[in-house]
């Protein structure tokens, strides 16, 4: 049955009449129309879906809406602005990182996460933070450029 | 705006007011403040046709001044965009930022063969390119006209035309034909698709006046994916519109005999589509589609599995029937005589798997059906294409369809967009409403068209003296069109299959492309018929550089062989034998660049668990060619392979934007390593079950090679050729001559696991 739940998605407050079981993914694209995260497998493999939970990076396709609570939700969208552009934005364009940019929730989401916490990560602490996020166009190398450039950036 | 809106994606009012869009026709001016969209302005008359041989279908000038080009192919990620801006503002002489591209909508393109075979920039940026210049005489015409100066006093700058005595005496593009079409005849050779060409009488600049072309300009499209700000063909979202979901059968081949349609009846606006062997579901949501999609109680048809066991798969391709059989290349002397005056015949067999586009996400598609005019979004490479299926298998006028193309989640060939736009159809046209349809990942994986599996025999003849005297390669395979490339006939599309229409299943494949000159030598292929004739999740088709890895891992590793056999260094027995000077100069510049030390391989200085080795493969491909040298480790006891360091060396003519250029090698590169160290569909006797990224792994970020290399050589005085895929040709031969170098065994089977080569190590 439907209940109705109460989203803090980017800093804004919004209401959801939706079954507890449907995952966030589909409040946040169905429900508010919101163009990210993306739906790349459904089963938390790949990435594309992912959203900050209090900061934390999470695959909003297998997180229950009734598991969300009163948590932040931060999307790609709420995460910087051409005006405001987090270091990750702003490396992701000068390094001209995405081909089909399908995959870029799971990449910047994640990476941005280490970066809150892991100030100037080796290469290693990077690709194993990363470990398991899907990119089939195959822009590795230049995401590995993107993160350190970011990293650099924040000192 | 970037450089490459979809014109159909503006509002009527940004597009009008906002950018100065209003396109009137020369020969029938409107009023100023007849405001009309280019649809509308079409419908009126006061557009020239949108065909082939009108100008005004390519290059418009906008009421500001800056230029409208309109292109039937489209970018998969590449920048294929940018550079074509880039060939535009230099024909017209215009800043590259004045020009936006508008790619893959059928309202505002002719059709030039979508993303097809490496060709935007080769036959449409050619085609674009001869447009635009003649968009800059006929302007420079006018302009001559109004300053009552002779077209050979004048120059352009910025998009005015002024005396080149006095830069005084000038008018600008915007106040000779800006917002109004031209109305010049091209000469069309009546091609369509990517043999179109339609130039006019001017001759493009020569390539010593550029400035604008060959130029590193970056991607403007990266920002609006970084903001989240750009739509993707599953963010479309139409007024109206439910969300439909497939369902496809346990084992391939089974049929819905029952549908229980109370069993989902619970869910908001659930609805079962079945026709024949075609069944899906639709919801107000997308969540009910998805738990419709589950829930659905459905009794299949029993049939007989339809595959052999997978171990068997090589077995079967080599002892198959043969359906076609063609020898293509250039042909010399007499290959069998030869062979019988061979002092000793070398033989290898290699063998490739089976493997999906598994794009990052399912395909998706929208599609609108208003009385009988269609709207279609997809992320196809072919959206004219599209077009033609959609009005065959709706039953309306081909004008009458309108394909969009958008972003999709990445595409590497046909893969499953083509089948989702005809799937879409069938369910909008069966509940009546817009519908939009994604598949689920087992479906993307499971049931999009694969690259074919395929074996690949090769032999070579020596004389006494080592000298090969005769050459003799031969793939067998399943067809690279046994559904054909693009979704123009119902039959191609997984729709066609599950509905029952009659099928006609293509044959292709290919031959290695290379300039070896040996006496005698001969180069074939042979397909065999598909191991399930209709609606096969192992049906095949394009996947990136269609054919090309297989055949050039085959060929480019057995070049190694016959080099090993006869104590050469790989590099010196290649350059023995190749006659193409682009071929040698290539090879010699990836050699010169990786710092390649000439000696035999294996190499014979190593001892213990990890080894590293080198290798070089090489190819052409329609005009390019690629040389490309890995530096691998092998860990013995793991079998796990880190291809660890390339140099790449590209040679496709003249090279528009290098920046570009190199961001496509490398994305080449990486990805013919996951295809060549882990990718390869499995499945059992009743299905495929490589259905996720656990059952069909791709390379990981832990593995991306340190360092990629590379030697751009640029040709500008020759006609560009294509780089969206020759690059990824040579990988998998080059990682295996490297892991024979690293340690003297041969890997000949394709992916390189850890556990198919610890097998072969042992």
């Amino acid at each position: 049955m439907a209940e109705t739940f109460t989203l803090n998605v980017n800093g804004q407050t919004h209401r959801v009449e939706a079954d507890p079981d449907m995952p966030l993914l589909y409040a946040l694209r169905d429900d508010l129309g919101m163009n990210n995260p993306r739906f790349g497998c459904g089963l938390a493999q790949c990435g594309a879906c992912t959203v900050h939970m209090d900061g934390q990076p999470i695959r909003a396709c297998i997180t229950p809406l009734s598991s969300v609570g009163d948590a932040k939700i931060v999307t790609l969208a709420g995460l910087g602005t051409p005006d405001k552009p987090h270091p990750l934005q702003t490396a992701y364009i000068e390094e001209q990182v995405p081909q089909c940019g399908y995959c870029i929730n799971g990449w910047i989401m994640t990476a941005a996460s280490l970066l809150a916490t892991k100030k100037k990560p080796s290469d290693d602490e990077i690709k194993s933070a990363l470990s398991g996020i899907k990119c089939r166009c195959g822009t590795h190398v230049s995401i590995l450029k993107a993160v350190k450039r970011a990293a650099a950036m924040m000192g | 705006m970037t450089k490459m809106d979809n014109p159909s994606k503006l509002s009527r009012r940004a597009m009008l007011m906002g950018t100065g869009a209003l396109v009137i026709s020369v020969g029938a001016p409107l009023s100023v403040d007849t405001l009309l969209s280019i649809d509308q302005a079409r419908a009126q008359g006061a557009k020239p046709p949108l065909t082939p041989e009108q100008l005004s279908s390519y290059i418009a000038v906008k009421a500001d001044g800056s230029i409208a080009a309109y292109f039937g192919k489209m970018d998969m990620g590449h920048g294929l965009h940018v550079a074509i801006a880039q060939m535009i503002a230099e024909e017209l002489d215009v800043p590259f930022k004045a020009v936006t591209v508008y790619m893959g909508d059928t309202a505002t393109s002719v059709n030039q063969g979508g993303a097809s075979g490496s060709t935007g920039i080769q036959f449409g940026g050619k085609q674009m390119r001869a447009a635009s210049a003649e968009a800059r005489r006929v302007l420079v015409d006018m302009a001559a006209a109004k300053l009552s100066l002779p077209a050979d006093q004048l120059a352009v700058s910025d998009g005015v035309v002024h005396a080149k005595a006095d830069a005084t005496k000038k008018v600008s593009y915007a106040e000779l034909i800006g917002g109004r079409y031209f109305n010049v005849q091209l000469e069309w050779n009546k091609q369509m698709g990517n043999a179109l060409y339609a130039p006019g009488k001017a001759q493009p600049k020569k390539y010593t006046e550029h400035k604008i072309v060959g130029q590193p300009i970056k991607r403007e499209d990266v920002a609006p994916k970084v903001f989240a700000q750009e739509d993707y063909v599953v963010d479309i979202k139409v007024p109206g519109m439910v969300h439909g979901r497939m369902i496809r059968p346990p084992v391939a081949g089974a049929v819905p005999v029952r549908v229980d349609e109370s069993s989902i009846k619970g869910i908001a606006g659930a609805k079962v589509v079945w026709q024949n062997g075609f069944l899906g579901v639709v919801a107000d949501k997308e969540w009910g589609a998805i738990q419709a999609m589950q829930a659905l109680k459905v009794e299949w048809s029993k049939v007989d599995p339809p595959f052999p066991n997978q171990a068997a798969l090589y077995d079967h391709i080599r002892k198959a029937p043969v359906r076609k059989r063609a020898v293509e290349g250039k042909q010399t002397g007499n290959v069998d005589e030869a062979f019988k005056t061979a002092a000793k015949v070398i033989e290898a067999e290699y063998e490739w798997p089976f493997q999906s586009h598994a794009p990052m996400g399912p395909a998706c598609a929208v599609v609108e059906i208003k009385g009988d005019k269609v709207n279609c979004w997809s992320g196809t490479q072919k959206s004219h294409f599209v077009q033609i299926g959609l009005a065959a298998q709706l039953g309306v006028p081909l004008d009458n369809v309108h394909v969009r193309w958008i972003h999709g989640p990445g595409s590497y060939g046909r893969n499953d967009a083509d089948d989702c736009a005809a799937d879409c159809a069938v369910l909008a046209k069966a509940v009546g409403k817009p519908v939009r349809l994604q598949y689920m990942r087992d479906q993307g994986t499971g049931w999009d068209p694969k690259g074919p599996a395929s074996v690949h025999i090769a032999r070579a003849g020596l004389d006494a003296q080592g000298n090969v005297i005769a050459y003799d390669f031969l793939s067998k395979a399943f067809s690279r069109v046994d559904v054909n490339t693009n979704g123009s006939k119902l039959l191609d599309t997984l729709a066609g299959h599950t509905l029952g229409v009659p099928l006609k299943s293509g044959d292709g494949f290919g031959v290695p492309a290379e300039s070896y000159a040996f006496d005698n030598k001969r180069t074939a292929w042979e397909t065999i018929p598909p191991l399930l004739e209709r609606s096969s999740p192992l049906r095949t088709s394009h996947l990136r550089d269609p054919v090309g890895p297989q055949i050039h891992f085959a060929s480019e590793s057995f070049m190694d062989e016959v080099a090993a056999a006869t104590n050469q260094d790989p590099i010196a027995f290649r350059l023995k034998h190749l006659k193409d000077p682009r071929d040698i100069a290539l090879i010699k510049a990836a050699a010169q660049k990786f710092n390649w030390d000439t000696r035999p391989s294996p190499r014979k200085d190593q001892r213990g668990d990890k080894v590293s080795g080198r290798g070089l493969a090489y190819a052409q491909r329609a005009g390019t060619r690629v040389a490309v040298i890995a530096e691998v480790e092998v860990d013995r006891s793991s079998g796990k392979i880190y291809a660890k360091r390339f140099t790449v060396a590209h040679d496709c003519g003249q090279i528009i934007n290098p920046d570009g250029l190199e961001k496509c090698i490398e994305g080449n590169i990486v990805q013919g390593v996951s295809r060549t160290l882990w990718e390869e569909v499995k499945f059992d006797s009743k299905n495929v079950t490589s259905v996720d990224w656990e059952t069909y792994p791709i390379l990981d970020i832990t593995e991306t090679p340190e360092k990629i290399d590379f030697v751009l050589i640029n040709h500008p005085e020759l006609p560009p050729t294509g780089a969206g895929e020759p690059s990824t040709r040579p990988v998998a031969a080059a990682i295996a001559n490297a892991i024979f170098d690293a340690t003297g065994v041969r890997i000949r089977r394709v992916p390189f696991s850890p556990e198919h080569v610890k097998q072969a190590l042992s």
